[in-house]
């Protein structure tokens, strides 16, 4: 394969970027939150929701602005994509507003019943949120059937195919898997205890679930597996994937918990790097009828624009990163319950 | 159902609702700039309290504007896929740098101003409230960006693709200083401080009228007050340079705002009326002679362009612009009005006893809200049929891979979901007034020694 580094290209990374900030920061969270019930007590609960409390609406901002610089670089990628995927989109708004409820409404009456239906409306909606994010991606490595006029021909139940919906869940178990690996920073005793057999038994499940998804994509899914057979160069990527999924076990396994999450992270950061490089120059596979795919050139806007979003992008993004950097390191360390807490 | 129908009335509600909380982020989040920057030179302990509370209340405003603003982002695409494909080079840039620019710079440090009291210095949490504050304002001004090219498209040509006809920019800045987007951007933020300002003024009077936190009431009724009446005043002076423009680059829309039914004659300023199209007549309606021409023109006798101007099927829905238009300008009328009047009750010191016109600010929250509300409506339906004036119509621009009954489905969702929301926020905001300002350790602790 050979990588043009024209403005195209450098667009499909930073969108790439920016959908991979996301599926880190909120990873996490909406990993925290399909655990939230597996902590018993109501002070372990608050502390599970605390540990994301100041951060979990500026992790959502990076989904925003993805879709943002999705619509500027690639309108037609947004056009055809948002509206061929409708139901399944709207149900990932849901969950994420209804997310927002729950955490907000959770602990502001003491009535057991209460805080007991936000609970579990907040790990409902985390998980149904982690699973659509997951088919979505399975689908575009899958391909989905595109018309000539680049419209999607479909319907929601073509998005259901077992391949989609194996990475669905593959990516609920990674983000339970890096949730509970935050949570274990973020907590202390008993609750941290359980956070790590949490972990553990995550772990196994997303080990065997990344086997079985592997072993579909070489199987099943051609268009993504070419070019890394046809530029064995490319295997490093899959070969440091891996060897990262083990440093998370063995950082944990010594007691190194802060090197297990920042390990993940890189996980999570490389197996989109090998999703990227396998679609690329490909954005939207059209399955059965690939004439019909639109890629980096047919979906982009014009040259022009594409370089004016550059300069803001340049101009931005450091900015993003200094202060998202400097809010992580202001409420690092254990969570500690107070007046203004949820 | 029709998918067209149903999709313009989900852009509407969603849109309509989720414009309920930005503009007070926006006005609110410049009074806590003053707030607290009033306590660092001063250290009086009023304002700190002060800021303590509305940084709550923002806080609250602020969450409920991000979890409707989601939808926003993304419906674009779901439900008006023609119409993104068309303008994504233009428009998907400004709504791109608004996330970049402003959506994390907000987010971000929200969360020392809500969180951060005991983890950093006064002068850091200081420095994130500007910082928040002008992240909201940023916000709005690409928003606006956005929207006055859908107005008063420039900075731009029209490209055949392989994929059909598009907008692409030729000259951004040309793009982004469209010819009304100084006009818009200024009558945006100014409504959103009125916003804000009236938003502390009613809380402020009924902790009055209830007798309780006088001090903290007083002093918030005073600052509230003076920003009220300069941003209402400034409104007027927006507003009607707004309208000038209109009625160069949008005249049928101006014409639909007063009525102007005649190919090419003076216009008349109605105060009120009920408009007939059918016969174009305004009924019931009380009119100033040639005053609209005047106020565009200064001269009562110069013509102006009226509907008539344009061919039928180009016409937005008269009455509707015509209603929402006149009631916004009464309703900015009444808040330089009562803004106004206090002002010189507070000058004689009588504003705080004067328990009618407190009654009137307790419910004056309403009036910049009504009034933002209905100032969009005539912005947006005043625009009707174009959803890119004179580019592409709002027929042609939804989605045709999306049925009616999909659309209908997510209107009901949103639709549970938005009551929800506003359950909670009404809940929340209740219980936070109910609460008041906390006192300040500090008192409380000399409290105990003496």
């Amino acid at each position: 394969m050979s990588l043009v580094f024209d403005l195209n290209t450098i667009w499909f990374f930073l969108v790439g970027i920016l959908l991979t900030g996301y599926a880190i920061l909120d990873g996490f969270d909406l990993g925290i939150g399909a655990l939230h019930l597996f902590a018993e007590t109501d002070h372990d609960r608050r502390i599970m929701l605390n540990s994301i409390g100041p951060i979990w609406d500026g992790n959502e901002v990076w989904l925003v602005t993805g879709g943002g610089a999705l619509f500027a670089a690639f309108p037609e990628v947004y056009a055809t994509a948002f509206s061929g995927f409708y139901m399944a989109l709207m149900l990932l708004l849901f969950s994420l507003i209804f997310r927002a409820v729950a955490i907000d409404f959770r602990s502001k009456q003491s009535s057991k019943v209460w805080r007991k239906t936000w609970d579990i409306s907040f790990t409902i909606s985390s998980i149904v949120a982690s699973l659509l994010i997951g088919t979505a991606l399975g689908n575009v490595a899958w391909g989905v059937p595109l018309d000539a006029s680049h419209e999607y021909a479909g319907s929601f139940w073509t998005l259901l195919n077992p391949y989609s919906l194996l990475v669905g869940v593959l990516v609920v178990v990674l983000f339970m898997m890096h949730g509970a690996l935050y949570g274990i920073l973020k907590t202390e005793g008993d609750l941290q205890k359980k956070l790590g057999k949490l972990f553990r038994t995550n772990f196994v499940l997303f080990g065997i679930g990344y086997i079985v998804v592997t072993i579909a994509t070489l199987l099943f899914a051609d268009n993504i597996t070419e070019h890394y057979k046809s530029s064995p160069a490319l295997m490093v990527f899959p070969v440091i994937n891996v060897l990262l999924i083990v440093n998370v076990w063995w950082q944990h396994h010594r007691g190194k918990d802060l090197a297990a999450f920042l390990s993940s992270c890189f996980t999570i950061l490389l197996l989109m790097l090998i999703f990227g490089l396998g679609i690329y120059p490909d954005m939207l596979y059209s399955n059965p009828v690939a004439g019909n795919t639109l890629d980096i050139y047919n979906a982009a806007s014009s040259q022009k624009t594409l370089k004016i979003m550059l300069t803001i992008a340049l101009i931005g993004m450091p900015f993003v990163i200094m202060y998202t950097s400097t809010i992580f390191w202001i409420f690092r360390g254990k969570v500690k319950l107070d007046s203004s807490s949820y | 159902m029709d998918a067209l129908y149903l999709s313009r009335l989900q852009f509407a509600l969603t849109i309509a609702f989720h414009y309920l909380f930005p503009p007070i982020s926006i006005g609110l989040g410049l009074l806590l700039v003053f707030m607290e920057g009033m306590y660092l030179k001063t250290k009086n302990q009023l304002y700190h309290r002060m800021t303590r509370f509305w940084v709550k209340v923002f806080g609250l405003v602020f969450a409920l504007g991000v979890a409707s603003g989601i939808v926003m982002e993304f419906q674009f695409g779901t439900n008006w896929s023609t119409y993104s494909r068309f303008v994504g080079d233009v428009f998907g840039s400004a709504l791109a740098a608004e996330g970049i620019f402003a959506f994390f710079l907000e987010s971000g440090f929200l969360a020392v101003l809500l969180f951060g009291w005991n983890k950093v210095k006064p002068r850091t949490h200081f420095f994130s409230t500007i910082m928040v504050a002008f992240g909201a304002h940023f916000s709005a001004v690409w928003i606006v960006v956005a929207n006055s090219w859908q107005q008063t498209p420039a900075g731009y040509h029209i490209v055949e693709t392989a994929n059909g006809a598009r907008a692409e920019i030729v000259d951004f800045w040309a793009m982004l200083f469209n010819p009304s987007t100084v006009d818009r951007l200024s009558h945006t933020l100014m409504g959103a401080w009125q916003a804000g300002a009236f938003f502390v003024i009613s809380v402020s009077a009924w902790y009055l009228i209830k007798n309780k936190h006088v001090d903290f009431a007083k002093a918030g009724l005073k600052i509230a007050l003076i920003f009220a009446a300069a941003a209402s005043m400034l409104q007027l002076v927006t507003g009607h340079s707004s309208a000038v423009t209109v009625s160069e680059t949008q005249p049928a829309k101006l014409a639909a705002m007063e009525a102007h039914f005649d190919e090419m004659a003076p216009a008349d300023l109605y105060l009120f009326g009920w408009v007939n199209s059918d016969n174009q007549r305004v009924n019931f309606g009380v009119r100033i002679p040639g005053m609209l021409s005047f106020l565009v023109y200064g001269d009562s006798n110069k013509p102006l362009k009226g509907l008539n101007a344009f061919p039928e099927d180009e016409h937005p829905p008269v009455n509707v612009v015509f209603q929402a238009y006149h009631i916004m300008v009464a309703v900015g009328m009444f808040l330089i009005l009562i803004s106004w009047l206090g002002l010189v009750l507070l000058w004689k010191d009588k504003v705080y006893k004067t328990r009618w016109l407190l009654w009137v600010y307790v419910f004056s929250v309403l009036g910049p809200q009504i009034a933002n509300q209905l100032g969009w409506i005539t912005a947006e339906v005043g625009r009707q049929p174009w959803i890119v004036y004179g580019l592409l119509k709002t027929k042609d621009a939804y989605s045709p891979v999306v049925s009616g009954g999909q659309v209908l489905t997510s209107i009901i969702l949103f639709g549970f979901i938005y009551l929800l929301l506003f359950a909670l926020f009404v809940y929340l905001l209740n219980e936070k007034i109910k609460n008041g300002p906390e006192l300040e350790e500090k008192t409380i602790e000399e409290g105990h020694l003496a």
